[in-house]
């Protein structure tokens, strides 16, 4: 519109291998005037009035008190992505700002990249990779194998939206699907993947080849698979995290993968991440740890812009956010 | 490696379990003339008797073998690198008699008389003539796995020998490794393992992007057993399907994984996100893959290999794939097995 200044929105940095994509600024320079951190941090008293949003990307930049009490004028934030742990929602709140996320456009490539790591675990792919090209290597035995996924038992934790499309999935490869939830699915959506609810936790971790997280972290699901949850699954069995780190007690985990009492885990996410370089899960042979690349594609990727821009758009007039959290 | 995995799932066949198993086995022992009746019901009634005194009998009507009386089966090794699987033998020295390679070269008077059968596990020991010359009794040669590219079906056969393979067994695993080779190229999985392992890694960049799966077009060369199990799993991706074979698939068959059919490979390979190579190797799958498919592809495509190396001219694939003509390649067989270094 003619005259009118372009709403001004803080982002982190842009490019710099942890930024806003250089790709997604020219979409995002149409509808707003970004800030980044650093020109903010120089003209302070300007741009602290006019920053009506703050675009989240991959939890930056962080959101504090301080920098909450020094935009006025903020609306709306708008979080990359489905995990809203790293958020405060009830002090955002307290300041009259909205929040949205990005659920639904992650939830494909994230059950994706679940089966992806269930299936690479199972048959060893990253240990028959490295074999493959190692300079040692002089001939493949006959006798390294790896497990069935096929007619396996899979345990889905947390069936929201990536957990029912991991179900889907499974469902081709004629998995038995259990799968424990706060609430249980609807006869129709349990059927079309012939998933079996189980009420009690503890019953899916005693019949699951595999065990998936795929929860969202929250108070109660914080090590929501310890000690007690680990010595419960199969000796034969894989755990599989999709979710956050903090959904697994890391230390009881080493303690089991160590001892044999599970077989293996695939984990995408750990807690922190990156690991600190000599954390023990980095040198343990039965786990694959890949870094939290659940919805990194690049068609994800922009859509979750898009629908960033969208919410906050839509804050900022003052309409409906859609995607929005609310605490 | 995977395909080892036939080998558990045919000894319980051979316990007389079906009448496919029955029909296997009889070949076998069809030399045994008047004892072939009571073989066969050997095969079909044994089981352990709960009042024996420790020795294992089997039930009223036959008598235990002894295991010189059991068909000779000639296989390269028992454990070992390249051997059978000691619990394996274990399961087949119940039926056989088993002799290694070393037995029979250390006593070939004898045992090149008692040897009926030759078990093929991973393409060992090899069928040469001269093997096969010194074989008088040789009556059926059982592969591991599907492929028999590695025997001579014609010299074997002009020795009245049969050849036997294991195509059901290996079905899923190999439609599965197809299906974990393709999310993992895609994903660029085992890059993202060696970031985050790696002491250089001090965090995890946000633009470290993979291409999608879900929704992408799949196309299948070679719509066999493990082809159509690739389809069953890849729909569940909501992939577009498309599949060349040499004979189209029935229509129900089609329509219940969603395939469309490209009596054209060219036209498969420029519509492609994701190219799977599940043929079997025969002359006229040799080099199927050369050059000028590799330029037909699109340059953000991958391929995947869960055929044979040497369905692909492995130069020419070099070449695409350092010229960025293709994005990626994904293979589970090369030629030879192991590369050079």
């Amino acid at each position: 519109m003619e005259g009118q200044e372009l709403p001004y929105v803080l982002v982190d940095c842009i490019g710099e291998r942890l930024g806003v994509y250089e790709d997604h600024v020219g979409f995002l320079k149409k509808r707003f005037h970004l800030i980044t951190m650093k020109e903010y941090l120089e003209n302070k008293t300007v741009l602290s009035k006019k920053i009506r949003a703050i675009y989240m990307w991959y939890h930056k930049p962080a959101i504090n008190e301080e920098l909450l009490q020094s935009l006025p004028n903020l609306k709306v934030v708008a979080s990359s992505g489905v995990g809203i742990d790293h958020l405060d929602l009830k002090l955002l709140s307290s300041y009259g700002v909205k929040v949205s996320n990005t659920p639904f456009i992650v939830s494909t490539d994230t059950a994706d990249m679940g089966m992806a790591l269930l299936l690479a675990s199972s048959r060893r792919l990253v240990e028959g990779h490295e074999m493959a090209v190692s300079p040692d290597t002089e001939y493949f035995p006959a006798d390294w194998l790896g497990v069935e996924v096929s007619g396996a038992t899979l345990g889905i934790v947390g069936m929201g939206t990536i957990g029912y499309k991991v179900a889907e999935r499974a469902k081709a490869f004629e998995m038995k699907i259990l799968y424990h939830n706060r609430n249980q699915r609807k006869k129709e959506e349990e059927s079309a993947v012939g998933a079996v609810y189980c009420k009690k936790i503890d019953d899916l971790l005693q019949q699951a080849d595999f065990v998936l997280l795929a929860v969202n972290l929250t108070p109660q699901t914080h090590k929501l698979i310890g000690k007690r949850e680990l010595e419960l699954m199969k000796p034969t069995a894989t755990l599989i995290n999709i979710s956050r780190g903090l959904v697994v007690d890391q230390d009881a985990l080493v303690e089991a993968l160590q001892n044999k009492v599970i077989k293996a885990a695939a984990l995408d996410v750990t807690y922190p991440e990156p690991l600190p370089r000599d954390h023990p899960l980095l040198k343990l042979k039965n786990v694959i740890i890949t870094p939290h690349i659940g919805s990194a594609t690049k068609k994800t990727r922009w859509v979750m812009m898009e629908e960033m821009a969208e919410s906050i758009e839509a804050g900022l007039a003052g309409l409906p956010v859609p995607r929005e959290v609310l605490p | 490696m995977f395909r080892s995995r036939a080998l558990s799932k045919l000894i319980p066949l051979m316990s007389g379990q079906s009448n496919l198993a029955y029909r296997f086995i009889h070949p076998v022992i069809a030399s045994h003339g008047h004892r072939c009746h009571r073989s066969v019901i050997y095969k079909q009634r044994y089981r352990t008797c709960p009042h024996s005194a420790g020795r294992r009998t089997i039930s009223a009507g036959t008598k235990v073998m002894a295991e010189e009386e059991l068909p000779g089966v000639l296989i390269l090794d028992i454990g070992g690198t390249h051997g059978v699987l000691e619990d394996l033998a274990a399961l087949l020295k119940k039926h056989f008699h088993l002799i290694t390679m070393k037995e029979f070269l250390g006593n070939r008077e004898e045992m090149s008389k008692k040897i009926q059968s030759i078990f093929v596990f991973e393409c060992r020991p090899t069928i040469d003539c001269e093997l096969l010359e010194s074989l008088p009794n040789l009556k059926v040669i059982g592969n591991s796995g599907v492929g028999v590219d590695h025997l001579d079906l014609k010299m074997i056969s002009s020795f009245g020998v049969k050849v036997t393979n294991t195509p059901h067994a290996v079905a899923e695993p190999t439609a599965d490794i197809g299906m974990a080779l393709m999310l993992a190229s895609a994903r660029r999985l085992v890059e993202g393992c060696q970031v985050a392992v790696s002491p250089d890694t001090k965090y995890f960049a946000v633009d470290w992007l993979g291409v999608e799966v879900s929704r992408a077009t799949l196309g299948i060369i070679g719509m066999g057993s493990i082809g159509y199990k690739v389809a069953q799993r890849a729909r569940a991706f909501n992939m577009r399907i498309l599949y060349h074979n040499r004979n189209r698939r029935r229509k129900e068959e089609e329509e219940a994984v969603g395939a469309h059919y490209c009596a054209k490979m060219e036209d498969l390979l420029q519509q492609s996100d994701f190219v799977m190579l599940i043929v079997n190797l025969t002359p006229e799958t040799h080099k199927l893959i050369g050059k000028r498919e590799l330029g037909l592809m699109k340059p953000t495509a991958t391929l995947i290999n869960i055929s044979r190396g040497a369905v692909i001219d492995q130069d020419a694939l070099v070449e695409a794939l350092q010229n960025k003509v293709i994005r990626a390649a994904a293979l589970d067989v090369t030629y030879p097995e192991p590369l050079p270094r």
